[in-house]
């Protein structure tokens, strides 16, 4: 990642800003709902429509919500914070201003540890404040953005959801870093339950501000690059903008304070617009909102009832289940821990449910085009399942297929089993009859094994497998075979 | 506080108003007595005093998170001046003075 800017001696400096549409049922200043879709202009009051004489009152469940993320990463929350108005000229606000935080925000401070390829690098976190959504504007012309456009159709039912800010430090040095720190802040929302945190849908979005220097020189002038809607699409945009801004300083030019946008088909960032100073907003603290200052009683009822957090459920994974780091990430990646732990719970051998997760339930799941958490599977499945392969019933090739009906909701494990007649053939006598067979069928395969070669088993094995519809114990096939050819 | 001629037309272009060098002098003076009045908050001794931005000392004042009825339809578009789909049509939104290094 930001391979060029290395190979150039040039040095991406990141930060990002992060946006978390909160999971509250209503709006941060009114009690108009949160729900999504639905017809435009239809979840709106006179409070966040702006219409005069309406006065905005905080949500209380937001701020709690803000609280919970501060301390989650390991911040401070603020005795006194307040809102201020941040005013701008675009009217996905009808107040002509956004209600936001400014010099003092509910939380300040902590640190994110992000994992790479490269190792682990601590991330630290400026800030968390509160602000509200802005509405969703449609860009009538031929172009669909804001560029060219003739006129806007604005939508308000977003205008007030809640919206935390989370802003790191500019300590992120590549795109994969960008990435998992992406990642990581999204697991940590996640388990917190404070909101969907859905990039696609918007329900989580990320900023990013890029800009590239040489190592010992003051950081270069930073573009701020939006509308990245998957962690994917945040690396590729981050790589795109530090190539081309290397470029650009190579090429003797300066890179410009400004905003840039994403292009995902094209691939490229492009000028949206020159980036207004801080003071342009002219903030100030709204007079219609009074100072939030939360109870230290309450910090710490809120603090004591933080759920265990990804980074410390990965410890104890690794630790308590001998599980590998990758193992650990790659169930983390796939939402499938929960799953995991509950089979581990129910008496599944940590190896096998890892196993079975990681390899079959994320194959099945990418094969029918879920994500794997979305799969209704339970950790008591999967302990039934591993069971059944740790008793001898089923091989694990087979596992895969009950697997699959299990999923379909063809039943347990058990019935599944039962009812196709899948468990696996152990019983020697019924194996060794169908050996003798397979042994007069090839006979030239036969004679091999007795000559020494003890490989040419394996087609005789396979041919006992196949004639048991792959339930045959491959075990047990391989020991009467060698009986019968004298090699043992 | 007497302001400069450029920061009256600062304040102007945050405003987006399109202010002629007539207007601008006839403002200047009119803004300055405005910050002048206002100036003279400093005069009270308040080195004790911490800043606020309320008279009325509350503070934690809250809603539970508990949904009420939105504006039907009709009347939260009543007072817009002009709709289309059920939405707000509004002027275009940035204009083609759009620059960067590039463009």
């Amino acid at each position: 990642m930001t391979t060029a800017a290395t190979a150039t001696g040039f040095q991406a400096v990141i930060g990002l800003e992060v946006h978390v549409e909160l999971a509250t049922r209503t709006k941060m200043f009114c009690g108009c709902r949160t729900d999504f879709g639905g017809d435009p202009n239809v979840r709106t009051c006179p409070v966040c429509l702006g219409q005069p004489g309406s006065l905005p009152v905080v949500n209380r469940g937001a701020v709690e919500s803000a609280i919970r993320l501060g301390l989650a990463l390991g911040g401070e929350v603020a005795p006194s914070s307040q809102f201020h108005r941040k005013n701008y000229f675009y009217p996905d606000m009808p107040k002509n201003y956004q209600i936001s935080q400014y010099d003092v925000p509910i939380c300040s401070g902590g640190v994110l540890e992000v994992t790479t390829s490269h190792g682990t690098t601590l991330v630290g976190i400026t800030r968390v404040h509160m602000e509200e959504d802005t509405g969703k504007s449609l860009h009538a012309g031929t172009s669909g953005r804001i560029q060219g456009a003739e006129y806007s159709l604005v939508d308000y039912n977003r205008a007030g959801i809640p919206l935390l800010e989370v802003v790191s430090e500019p300590d992120i040095r590549s795109a994969e870093e960008a990435q998992a720190y992406l990642t990581e802040l999204r697991a940590i929302v996640l388990a917190l339950g404070i909101s969907d945190a859905k990039l696609e849908e918007g329900s989580m979005r990320c900023d990013a501000n890029v800009s590239v220097h040489r190592p010992g020189e003051p950081f270069g002038a930073r573009a701020e690059v939006k509308n990245m809607n998957s962690v994917r699409s945040l690396g590729r945009a981050i790589a795109y903008e530090v190539d081309r801004q290397v470029a650009l300083v190579q090429a003797g030019g300066t890179v410009v304070l400004q905003t840039r946008h994403w292009d995902e088909d094209r691939g490229a960032t492009s000028t949206l617009r020159v980036k207004e100073t801080l003071e342009d907003y002219r903030y100030f603290p709204d007079p219609d909102l009074v100072a939030v200052e939360p109870e230290p009683a309450w910090i710490e009822e809120l603090r004591a009832g933080l759920p265990e957090l990804p980074a410390a459920i990965r410890r104890r994974l690794v630790d308590a289940h001998r599980l590998s780091a990758e193992q650990v990430a790659t169930l983390a990646g796939a939402g499938l821990i929960p799953v995991f732990e509950e089979a581990v719970a129910a008496g599944s051998p940590p190896v096998d449910a890892v196993n079975l997760l990681t390899n079959d339930v994320i194959a099945l799941a990418s094969e029918r085009g879920f994500d794997p958490a979305d799969l209704a599977l339970t950790g008591a499945q999967l302990a039934e399942l591993t069971g059944l392969v740790t008793d001898g019933t089923l091989s694990t090739k087979l596992a895969r297929e009950v697997l699959g009906d299990v999923l379909a909701g063809r039943g347990t494990p058990r019935e599944v089993v039962a009812e196709r007649g899948l468990e696996q053939i152990s019983d020697t006598s019924e194996l060794a009859a169908i050996c003798d067979e397979v042994i007069a069928a090839q006979a030239d395969a036969a004679q091999k094994v007795r000559d020494g070669n003890r490989k040419a088993v394996g087609a005789l094995v396979g041919a006992v497998m196949r004639a048991t519809q792959g339930r045959a114990n491959p075990r047990v096939v391989n020991q009467l075979l060698m009986e019968r050819l004298d090699r043992c | 506080m007497s302001l400069s001629s450029e920061d009256v037309r600062h304040v102007a272009r945050l405003a987006r108003l399109d202010l002629s060098d007539e207007e601008v002098e006839a403002l200047r003076p009119q803004l300055s007595d405005i910050l002048a009045y206002a100036e003279q908050v400093g005069e009270v001794a308040t080195a004790d005093v911490p800043p606020t931005a309320h008279p009325y000392g509350l503070r934690n004042v809250y809603r539970e998170d508990v949904p009420v009825d939105p504006l039907p339809h009709e009347e939260a578009m009543s007072t817009a001046p002009a709709a289309e789909d059920g939405r707000f049509r509004v002027p275009r939104i940035v204009g083609p003075d759009v620059t960067g290094e590039d463009g």
